[in-house]
């Protein structure tokens, strides 16, 4: 880690804690034939489990929001300081081509105390990165945010996806949403948290999602296999330096979903796998397939209590811990697909659902985008890894 | 000068004078005369002859100087009518010239050899599993109650892919590296057989098989009758080659390659000719009755060029379906060394700390060189982490695992399983006496003496190494419920539930462990 600690790292664990851990609440809804919808129903949804969080900390993705900027990277990026606003001004010229730059929207009326100075630009990455194959651009960018964001004092990179963005701060997550005037994006997925931070004070950036190019996570939950989950992952060059569960779940969804190219029902065969007693009753296939996923990633076994939302481009996925120590209910209604920690924060936005339910520990729910509606929200490119044999079809 | 002993008709001696053992008695044999009922069990059960029964006298009496203090007789002894007791003979107080210096001393001046003894390092070095704490859950996660919710010890050992390799339209997976399955990571470590009795390999391999881990034969190959356990045995090759052929290689499911033992680094092994038996001597594949000394070095290894060429050897002589494992002795630059084991294509490392156990060694060595084991598995598995090599090949820790905590502990801080031998005799009946080296076990582990081997019932040892597993087992579960976990990978290398309790800045940089409070 370049600098010792790295200021995002002091800033979100004042107490140098070996992580920070939090409960909270999650609530997702997404279209799936890719209609486009604005943030106030996922405002209100979220607002009706106020109390599972405790203003410290509310947050929202949307996805298919900059459909005009599509291929390029929307940086979101949160300045504590002008020095920290300077030198990133300068130093993004220098690794992109930007298209375009302002300061984000927001409701001043509506301010949390003491917001940071909130920007946004769409970048390209420069011309011999755009000739390489589309994992090396992201790896490109990742670089790069990384850079910001240990090496920049008082500037963070929130959100880097395409036609998506995180808004999130300090404070209530109703309270975030009207703040940042979300009534005013339309997107085909949103997801929303509420933090309840156990062991810091909140600070803007350790609000959830935590978000790495397109990919987002809210999550619900403490991972009491953070340790080894961590010190895996940085055998394959990941820095963990917000010291957060969910920071390390969107590194292992990044690491197995778009560097190893495993699709979302094997990584919930890794993150919650069945038992061992369950595996041995299998068939002779699907025994071998688990046994082989547990033995290769067993250090990736999610342990301890935790509900996510992990989405990115064109999907929404539901996962809960292997026994079911946090809740999630899943609900559909139409071409909509729902999630949240509480069923009443589903009815309050949609009373008649067609079916809702509690899925069982480890068993991922998947929102997917129709064929024709993964056209309409294309970003740029597939979104495969390259040279790999390891993509198909759901289990 | 006249020749001294030149008087007629007196033979004349040859070499120096007899010395006179300056010793006393380490140990007192009293005996309650009052309770004694001279059933003479004591003096059938001692097998270092220090007691005999004195008919004229009617009482049992004692050769103190003889006796080891293996607790045989005391356990024994229908009517509790004897004890051992130290020696109360005290030199003057001396924190340096302490009783066992001086008697090392008068020992050596007396025989002119190198101290033998047995078990492992019995010094007071800092044992770090007595200052490491583990972590419990309260509130913000509930801990897991292992009575009522599935807890999973299930372990496996060798290479893993570093990537997953999955066809998802055929179910297929990519290549599958060769494994060895433990139901709990706790394995009996390599006891030769000939430094230890066929009883006691036959209790290990029941006990293994009944289990679900592993037993391993040491360097002393595996006796025929032995063979059907094949599927629970790790089979071993040292530097002596002993009882080493190719139905040798592979009855196993791994074989292991021994470089060193912690208990004697840097040194070789000795069988005396006492123990090799005829049923020794044909496993062995030597003569009956000579020493087996197994050379310090392998004397095809002599780099790790070697290394990997034996691994090799052996992995093809196995047709590639079997791990080859690597046992080294925990030495200051193990993690370098772990490394290179590695990369030479080994799937496990196996390493042995300063506590680990011996058949014989000199007791210098013994107490003197290499390193604990927790430091040696704190620093081999961040090594090769940090080299992104940890998929490459499993960690087994041995020497000085003593109960299910250390068991947790040293999987916490990077291992994949455990090697345990001493907590095994111990089950067995063995007392911790170190008199190994003489083949005369009263409790009949560490001989070949039929009339002493037999006091080991194969079956009913079993019984006893699978009660102390079972309950090692369920105490695991629980420790690992209290955490949170439901799941032995889960705590593998997660140093966060660990906390050091009295350790310098220093101890706790090489562990990667924070102390207690912080």
């Amino acid at each position: 880690m370049p600098g010792g600690k790295g200021h995002i790292a002091r800033r979100n664990n004042p107490y140098n804690q070996d992580k920070v851990s939090e409960a909270c609440g999650l609530f997702g809804m997404m279209s799936k034939t890719g209609k486009v919808f604005d943030g106030t129903n996922a405002i209100r949804a979220i607002t009706n489990m106020h109390d599972r969080g405790n203003g410290l900390g509310g947050g929202f993705a949307a996805y298919g929001i900059y459909p005009e900027f599509r291929e390029y990277y929307a940086l979101h990026v949160m300045y504590m300081s002008k020095e920290a606003k300077k030198g990133t001004e300068a130093f993004l010229p220098e690794h992109f081509k930007i298209i375009a730059g302002e300061e984000i929207p927001h409701d001043d009326k509506h301010a949390p105390p003491d917001p940071p100075q909130l920007w946004r630009y769409f970048v390209a990455p420069p011309r011999e990165v755009l000739n390489e194959e589309p994992t090396e651009q992201d790896n490109y960018v990742v670089q790069k945010i990384m850079e910001i964001n240990t090496k920049i004092e008082d500037a963070y990179v929130f959100s880097s996806g395409k036609d998506m963005g995180v808004f999130k701060g300090l404070g209530y997550p109703e309270d975030i949403g009207r703040f940042f005037r979300l009534h005013r994006y339309k997107g085909y997925i949103w997801v929303v948290h509420s933090r309840y931070p156990t062991n810091t004070q909140g600070w803007w950036g350790g609000a959830h999602p935590f978000s790495i190019l397109d990919w987002t996570v809210v999550h619900n939950g403490e991972l009491s296999s953070y340790g080894i989950n961590r010190r895996y992952l940085e055998m394959y060059g990941y820095h963990c330096t917000m010291h957060t569960d969910s920071e390390v779940m969107a590194y292992a969804a990044d690491l197995l979903m778009r560097k190893h190219g495993l699709p979302v029902n094997v990584v919930a065969s890794i993150m919650a796998p069945p038992f061992w007693e369950q595996i041995d009753r299998m068939d002779e296939k699907k025994r071998n397939f688990h046994k082989y996923i547990r033995m290769t990633y067993g250090s990736l076994l999610m342990n301890g209590p935790f509900t996510i939302i992990l989405s990115h481009s064109g999907e929404m996925i539901g996962l809960t811990d292997r026994i079911r120590l946090r809740p999630i209910t899943a609900a559909t209604k139409d071409d909509m697909v729902y999630l949240a920690s509480e069923e009443a924060a589903i009815r309050v936005v949609e009373p008649n659902l067609d079916r809702a339910w509690i899925p069982m520990g480890g068993e991922p729910v998947v929102g997917k985008l129709t064929p024709k509606a993964m056209e309409e929200h294309e970003v740029s490119g597939p979104r495969e890894a390259h040279g790999r044999k390891a993509r198909g079809k759901d289990l | 000068m006249k020749d001294p002993g030149g008087k007629k008709g007196k033979t004349k001696r040859v070499g120096p004078p007899p010395i006179k053992s300056y010793l006393p008695p380490e140990f007192m044999i009293d005996i309650d005369d009052a309770r004694c009922i001279r059933c003479e069990v004591c003096v059938r059960q001692c097998s270092y002859d220090a007691r005999y029964y004195d008919a004229a006298l009617d009482r049992i009496m004692t050769r103190d100087e003889n006796c080891v203090n293996c607790n045989r007789c005391v356990v024994f002894c229908p009517t509790q009518a004897t004890r051992i007791r130290y020696n109360p003979m005290t030199y003057r107080n001396n924190s340096n010239w302490r009783p066992e210096g001086i008697r090392t001393v008068l020992r050596q001046a007396e025989t002119g050899g190198v101290i033998l003894t047995g078990m492992g390092c019995d010094r007071d070095y800092r044992i770090y599993f007595d200052h490491l704490v583990l972590n419990a859950s309260q509130v913000t996660n509930p801990s897991i109650d292992p009575l009522r919710e599935p807890m999973e010890l299930r372990t496996y050992i060798g290479r893993k892919p570093d990537v997953g390799e999955i066809d998802l339209s055929s179910g297929e997976v990519g290549h599958e590296y060769p494994n060895l399955q433990l139901e709990i990571p706790v394995m009996f470590s390599a006891m030769s057989y000939g430094s230890v009795s066929l009883n006691v390999h036959k209790a290990l391999a029941m006990a293994a098989k009944q289990v679900g881990i592993l037993w391993n034969t040491g360097e002393g190959g595996l006796h025929p009758s032995l063979y059907e356990y094949g599927p629970c045995t790790i089979v071993q090759c040292a530097s002596g080659r002993f009882g080493v052929h190719s139905d040798y290689l592979n009855a196993g499911v791994a074989v292991e390659i021994k470089i060193g033992q912690g208990a004697k680094p840097g040194i070789g092994g000795h069988l005396p000719g006492e123990k090799v038996s005829k049923d020794v001597s044909e496993t062995r594949m030597i003569p009956e009755g000579t020493d087996a000394l197994s050379p310090a070095p392998h004397h095809d290894i002599y780099s790790i060029e070697d290394l990997a060429q034996l691994i090799h050897a052996l992995k093809e002589t196995t047709d590639w379906k079997r791990p080859i494992g690597v046992k080294i002795a925990a030495v200051h630059n193990s993690a370098a060394i772990a490394s290179g084991i590695i990369r030479a294509g080994a799937d496990y490392v196996a390493l042995d700390g300063l506590r680990g156990a011996t058949g014989a060694a000199p007791k210098i060595i013994r107490d003197n060189v290499g390193i604990p084991i927790e430091l040696a598995i704190a620093s081999v598995d961040h090594r090769l982490r940090e080299e992104g090599i940890r998929n490459r090949g499993s960690i087994i820790a041995s020497g000085g695992i003593r109960n299910s905590a250390d068991v947790l502990k040293a999987i916490a801080l990077g291992a994949d399983a455990v090697y345990i031998a001493t907590s095994a005799l111990i089950a067995l009946g063995c007392q911790v006496c170190q008199r190994c080296h003489t083949g005369k076990c009263a409790w009949g582990l560490t001989t070949t003496d039929p009339w002493l081997t037999k006091r080991l019932n194969p079956e009913i040892g079993k019984e006893r190494l699978v009660n102390m597993l079972k309950g090692w087992a369920m105490e695991i579960k629980e420790m690992l419920g209290g955490m949170g976990i439901n799941s032995i990978e889960s705590i593998r290398g997660n140093r966060f539930h660990l906390r050091g309790v009295g350790l310098t800045t220093e101890e706790l940089k090489v562990l990667n462990v924070r102390h207690a409070g912080e």
